[in-house]
């Protein structure tokens, strides 16, 4: 590993201002439990390294009725899986998805921030973001702007983010009421695997058993996570029965794009994506009629 | 450029001049001499290079040591104390939680910080915690085995009935 220089900021102002200087040639450290493997095994030789460990004042999770739930940038997996405040605003799926990545002691380093930024297919927490309508605040020397998630992810280990930004904060509208969510994560070994699949399901069902809103994400069966926009509109100003949710589980494996790889053929996950999509819209119907 | 390190190693303080991108296994066992740390798979799979910091379990392979500056390390040295061994250490031994020992750290560490943070998990709570530590002899059994005598020997002690 190395050789490269490494900073230690001491505020946001003082990083924008090192990733202005050397963006091009340089990569942001948050917990590292991602950056520090691709250094390890030299798929990445940046010449500078900008560690942002000292900004402590990114290590938050807030949430008020305007604003939403926003998180910091320096904020832990372990953090958001332990929180308890995403239940109360039905925002648990976050807390399943979180309790689902890897093992404890890379959910105490890593941070949800870095899971986005490292753009993985199938990074565990990026479909509950999505259909949560995520978007991510990016702070630059000249201002700051903010992308929604489906306008960041580009490709496989690829974001929208430009080599002077610095991602500080993910920023969530807190669900309507009567809202659920079930993030599905399918491995076969268990442990520290990636997902073969990941299914999020969020859906607002009213007390008629109508489903108002649907959002489905899917991880590891494109070349980004995405949404599963078709689904979502089938499913959307309907009651959610047996019928439906089969159909919708149909549309899900067609609007998905895998490809063979170590984990599993294309044509598996694109058949297992039916199971899992299913059992995920099941999950967060019934999460929705128990939800506030 | 070499950066000047301070950190806290069970307890005591040390200071070391490094270069950035040694991770803080490799300073903890070349620069500090805590050799119970082990290094097996290199990439943050395994485990055995599990430490705690400020009492969380971490992959000290996969963190650059600068990350852990001014921060509090304990290592598998660490753990006994002039009174003996720790009760997982001993409860180890006492359950033939050790085949080869290779893994032994780095489970004892990731066991502790698993009953730090909850003095009475279930089974499945500890199996739960320790994935993301592998033991190549496949002793999972006795190593759990081992964390729950521990355990209610840990709980006896603090109510003060045994």
């Amino acid at each position: 590993m190395g050789p490269f220089e490494y900073f230690e900021p001491l505020s946001v102002k003082e990083a924008v201002s090192l990733l202005n200087k050397y963006g091009n040639k340089a990569k942001v450290l948050a917990g590292g439990t991602d950056l520090v493997s691709l250094l390890k095994d030299k798929t990445l030789s940046p010449e500078y390294v900008i560690s942002i460990g000292k900004l402590t004042d990114l290590d938050y999770i807030k949430s008020d009725g305007k604003k939403g739930l926003r998180i910091g940038a320096m904020t832990t997996i372990r953090s958001i899986e332990t929180s308890k405040h995403l239940k109360p605003i039905n925002c648990v799926i976050l807390c399943q998805a979180a309790s689902q990545m890897a093992s404890m002691s890379i959910r105490n380093v890593g941070t949800l921030a870095g899971n986005l930024c490292n753009a993985s297919p199938s990074a565990d927490m990026a479909p509950a973001l999505l259909v949560l309508g995520a978007s991510v605040k990016l702070v630059s020397a000249s201002g700051e702007r903010t992308l929604t998630l489906d306008e960041f992810f580009v490709g496989p280990g690829s974001t929208a983010i430009k080599p002077n930004e610095l991602l500080t904060e993910i920023q969530i509208p807190v669900p309507p009421p009567h809202t659920g969510g079930s993030y599905i994560k399918y491995v076969t070994r268990g442990g520290e695997e990636l997902a073969l699949i990941g299914v999020a399901a969020l859906l607002t069902i009213g007390a008629d058993g109508v489903c108002s809103a649907a959002r489905i994400a899917l991880g590891a069966v494109a070349p980004t996570p995405v949404r599963a926009t078709k689904t979502e509109k089938l499913l959307t100003g309907k009651k959610i029965d047996d019928t439906l949710v089969k159909k919708a589980a149909q549309t899900a494996s067609d609007e998905a794009s895998p490809i063979d790889d170590i984990r599993g053929s294309a044509e598996y996950r694109r058949e297992m994506l039916k199971v899992f999509t299913r059992d995920a819209i099941k999950q967060a119907a019934e999460m929705a009629k128990s939800a506030a | 450029m070499k950066h000047t390190l301070a950190l806290k190693v069970n307890g005591q303080d040390y200071e070391v001049s490094i270069d950035p991108w040694r991770t803080l296994a490799w300073v903890l066992r070349e620069e500090v001499g805590m050799t119970g740390v082990k290094m097996a798979c290199d990439t943050g799979n395994c485990g055995s290079c599990t430490v705690l910091i400020d009492g969380k379990a971490v992959k000290s392979c996969i963190m650059l040591a600068l990350q852990a500056a001014g921060k509090e390390v304990t290592t598998i040295e660490g753990l006994a104390t002039a009174k003996g061994l720790h009760p997982l250490q001993q409860a180890f031994i006492d359950h033939f939680a050790v085949q080869c020992g290779f893994c032994t750290p780095g489970m004892i560490l990731k066991a502790k910080a698993i009953l730090d943070e909850n003095p009475n998990p279930t089974e499945e709570e500890i199996r739960e915690g320790l994935s993301g530590n592998l033991c190549r002899c496949t002793g999972y059994v006795k190593i759990v085995e081992a964390i729950m005598v521990a355990r209610d020997q840990m709980k006896a002690a603090k109510t003060g009935k045994k």
